[in-house]
This record gives C-alpha cells, structure tokens and sequence, in this order.
C-alpha cells in the first residue's frame, strides 16, 4: 500500500497511451477502409486520401507523449520514485484530459475524415478544403494534449 | 459499430457516382437527332458491353453490373430484398402462366430475385409451393388455382400483386434503413392509388377493390377503398388530405404522370444520402439512382425509336439523382 501513489500515477500513464491509441487505431481503420475504397476505383487520388486517413492518428501520439511525460516524471524511467498518494492522484487526474479527449476526438475526427475522404472521390480539386473540416476536431485534441503537459510538469514542484 | 461495415462499400459508391448520368448527359440524349445517335452516345459513355446494339440487352448488362458491383461489396445481400422482392413476384406471375399456357420462355424471368426463378418455375410445375419462401407459398398456390380452374389471368394477376406488396409492407417494416424503409412505402403507396384509380375507371365493385388494396401506413386502405368505389373525384379528394396531395395534380392528367412524379419523389428523397458516409442507405440510394437512370434511358431511346417530340420525351423524363 506503500506505492499507491504510484499504482495511480503510473495507471494514468498507461490510460492516456492505451485510451487516445484505441481511438485512434480505430479511427485511422476506418479512414484507411474509405481510402481503400476510393483508391480502388480512382489509385491517382492515393496521396490526397492518405493524409485524411493519417489525420486521426495524431491523437494515439500525444497519449504517448503524455504517457512518456508522467513515466520520466513519477522516475519509472530514472530518477527517485517517492510519489506520495496524493500525488499518485493528481498525475492520473493529469493524464485524463488526453486520455478522455484523445479518445473521443480520434473517433469523431475519423468520421469526418471519412466524410472529406467522400468529398475528395467526388470533387479531387477541393482536397485542401477537405483537410480542413477533420482538421478542425484536431484543435480539441491539442487542448486536451496542453492541459495534460502542463499538469503533469507542474505536479513535481507541488509540496504535497 | 454497424455502421463501420460500410466505410468501404460507401467510400466506392462515391466514385462511381461520378460515373451516374447527370441532367446535362440526359439533356444531350434527348437532343440527339434519332436513335443511333443516342445508343451512340450511351456507348461512347461506357454502357453496355463493347459491340451491344440492341437496347434491351444494353439495359440488362447495365442492371447486372449494378447488382455484380454492389454485390461485390456487401456480403450478405438480403440488406437489398426490399428492393429484389417485386421481382420475385414478377417472376412466380410469369412462371405460372408459362407452365398454364405451356409456353416456356425464360426471357421473361428478370435475372436477380431473392429466389432462383428456376426454383420457381420448379415449383410451380411441380405445384410444390413448399419449395417457396412463406410469404409467397400461399399466393402462388391459389393464383395458380384460381388460373388452371377459372382460366381468370386478372384475378391471378391480383393475388400475385396483392401478395408482393404486403410481402413488400412486410420487408420494409423491418427495414432498419431509411432509404430502403421509403422504398417499400412509396411502392405499395403508389401501387395502391393506381389499382384504385384503375378499379374506378374500370367500375370495379367495393369488394374487388378492397381485396386488390395493400396495407401501408401512409394511406388508410378503407378510405381509398370507399373513395374509389364512389369515384375519381373523391379519390382526389381523399389524397388532398394524405402526403400524396402534390401528386393529385400530376393524378389528373395521367397515370404516367403520377407514376413520373413518384419516381421524382424517391428521388429526391434519397437525396441526402449523397452525404452519408456509413450506412446501406447511399448503397440503396445508388441502386435506385441506376434503376432510375436505366429507366429514363429507356424512356429516351424508345421515344427516339417510335419518332416522338424531343418535348413529349423531355415530358417523361425523370428527376437524375446526380
């Protein structure tokens, strides 16, 4: 029981890569099945619907680096490992933002990659508009991803 | 979850619906000087296989390679059996008189159904009706009577087309997608204000009418029943005061102008399909839009062969969904 200031932490840690990395492995799935369904018909358009299909992937790397942030910070990878309960708590508190928004957002993202990815099959020549509508779910996933970076830095000079 | 089977499949549907005849193709057929500059044109658009000449086969490839494409991408098909099951009607309609007048002509079977019409000619030679599914076995049994007893092809007719619409009323109830939902409904809808109009003009009494009518929530079959039995007038009556008002106009000028106006109204209806990106619905919507357009070229062509007006054709074409 010594370490459960640790158990939270890292359990945090885990959560943020685990939940924003599902998201987005099912979100750039379904994105790479529309892809795949307009590069079957038209292989020119492959370029264009790449990048839509890459867009909901960022979400699984911003859970890593959260995850990677908490695990260098609570000294999993060198350094002291005192992490006392609350703090155990505060750093799994920390990790949610990009866990809970990374999650979501991926999915919600894919859906309107899918739809751009429709846009691009009908209308190649607005593929620069069509990055921008998933592109636009991104922002929330970035807000979640800074409330997390900030959180989980500042925990360390807290005195608790 | 659902939902995400059809990423693929819809994401294929978009690009060929670039390849769907627009207004502006149908606009450039019906200003064609004859005939052969229109099949000319069709051909040149990649219609029906290299070297078709006659219209009807060019027609047919066009249907099969729709339903060779979508069956490509969907694995279980009975999504579509809303859209497959008056063909199975039409199919147990020609096999019975085949095997009643002794004629054998497997031209007039339409090649896709949710039963093999070789099953069905089967059975009715046999007159094993087991051999079909439920909601047609009871049908085909007493057409079949009715025909080999009374030799009454109208009333066979009736049981048939009865039987198809409430298996059709049946199908769409389940029906989870919207497009195919609305099919079904429009369908029998329309199916039921054109026997009643018929019935009318034909003096049909009540309990004929009443028999031929379909359920269908959109119309309340007593009503239409009495209204037909009474006259044209209050058949118009009574649609002023159902969704089908619109159509009323179109009503009285002719069944082929109703029958127009429908085909617009699914249509436009489906419409926003065109920007659903997961479910069966653009899937359905693109096998009506082809069926449509197939329909429309028909129209087109066989107006040009029979030397009609380019506006007595414009007159009959039909909304594009493209």
């Amino acid at each position: 029981m010594d370490n459960l200031g640790m158990l939270f932490a890292l359990l945090g840690a885990v959560l943020a890569a685990l939940m924003a990395g599902i998201g987005s492995a099912i979100a750039v799935g379904m994105a790479g099945e529309a892809a795949a369904g307009v590069v079957t018909d038209d292989p020119s358009k492959f370029g264009k619907v790449l990048i839509l299909q890459l867009l909901p992937g960022t979400q699984g790397i911003y859970g890593l680096l959260i995850a990677f942030l908490t695990l260098t910070q609570i000294g999993v990878l060198g350094g002291t490992s005192d992490i006392s309960l609350a703090k155990g708590l505060l750093y799994f508190v920390s990790c949610m933002p990009i866990a809970i928004v990374g999650l979501w957002s991926a999915l919600r993202q894919a859906r309107a990659s899918i739809a751009s990815i429709a846009l691009v099959a009908k209308r190649p020549d607005q593929a620069g508009k069509a990055i921008i509508f998933p592109a636009m779910v991104e922002t929330y996933a970035i807000l979640a991803l800074l409330i997390s970076i900030l959180a989980v830095t500042g925990i360390g000079g807290l005195n608790i | 979850m659902q939902e995400k089977h059809y990423v693929y499949a819809v994401a294929r549907i978009r690009s060929k619906e670039m390849q769907l005849l627009d207004t502006q193709f149908i606009n450039q057929l019906v200003a064609a000087p004859g005939y052969d500059e229109c099949l000319k044109l069709l051909l040149d658009k990649g219609w029906g296989r290299e070297g078709s000449t006659e219209l009807e086969q060019i027609l047919a490839y066009e249907q099969e390679r729709t339903w060779s494409f979508i069956s490509e991408l969907v694995e279980d098909m009975s999504v579509f059996n809303v859209l497959l099951l008056p063909n199975d009607y039409h199919n147990l309609k020609a096999a019975i008189k085949m095997v009643y007048t002794g004629f054998d002509d497997r031209g007039l079977f339409l090649s896709r159904g949710t039963i093999d019409a070789d099953t069905i000619l089967k059975a009715v030679k046999a007159q094993d009706f087991s051999l079909l599914p439920e909601h047609m076995s009871s049908s085909a049994r007493e057409a079949y009577q009715v025909l080999t007893e009374t030799g009454d092809g109208q009333l066979c007719d009736l049981i048939i087309d009865k039987a198809a619409l409430e298996a059709l009323y049946s199908a769409g109830k389940e029906q989870t997608d919207d497009v195919l939902r609305l099919f079904a409904e429009l369908k029998i809808a329309s199916s039921n204000i054109k026997i009643a109009v018929r019935a009318q003009r034909t003096g049909k009494p009540l309990e004929w009418i009443q028999r031929a009518l379909a359920p269908c929530d959109s119309l309340d079959i007593e009503k239409l029943s009495q209204a037909a039995a009474s006259g044209l007038e209050e058949i118009y009556e009574y649609l002023r005061r159902t969704e089908y008002e619109e159509g009323v106009k179109e009503l009285e000028q002719s069944l082929s102008h109703f029958e127009k106006w429908c085909d617009d109204r699914l249509i436009l209806k489906i419409q926003p399909q065109k920007y659903n990106p997961f479910t069966t619905g653009p899937l359905a919507a693109y096998l009506l839009a082809r069926d449509n357009e197939i329909r429309t070229v028909r129209i087109i062509l066989l107006g040009k062969l029979n030397q009609l007006s380019d506006q007595s054709i414009r007159e009959r074409l039909r909304i594009m969904y493209v």
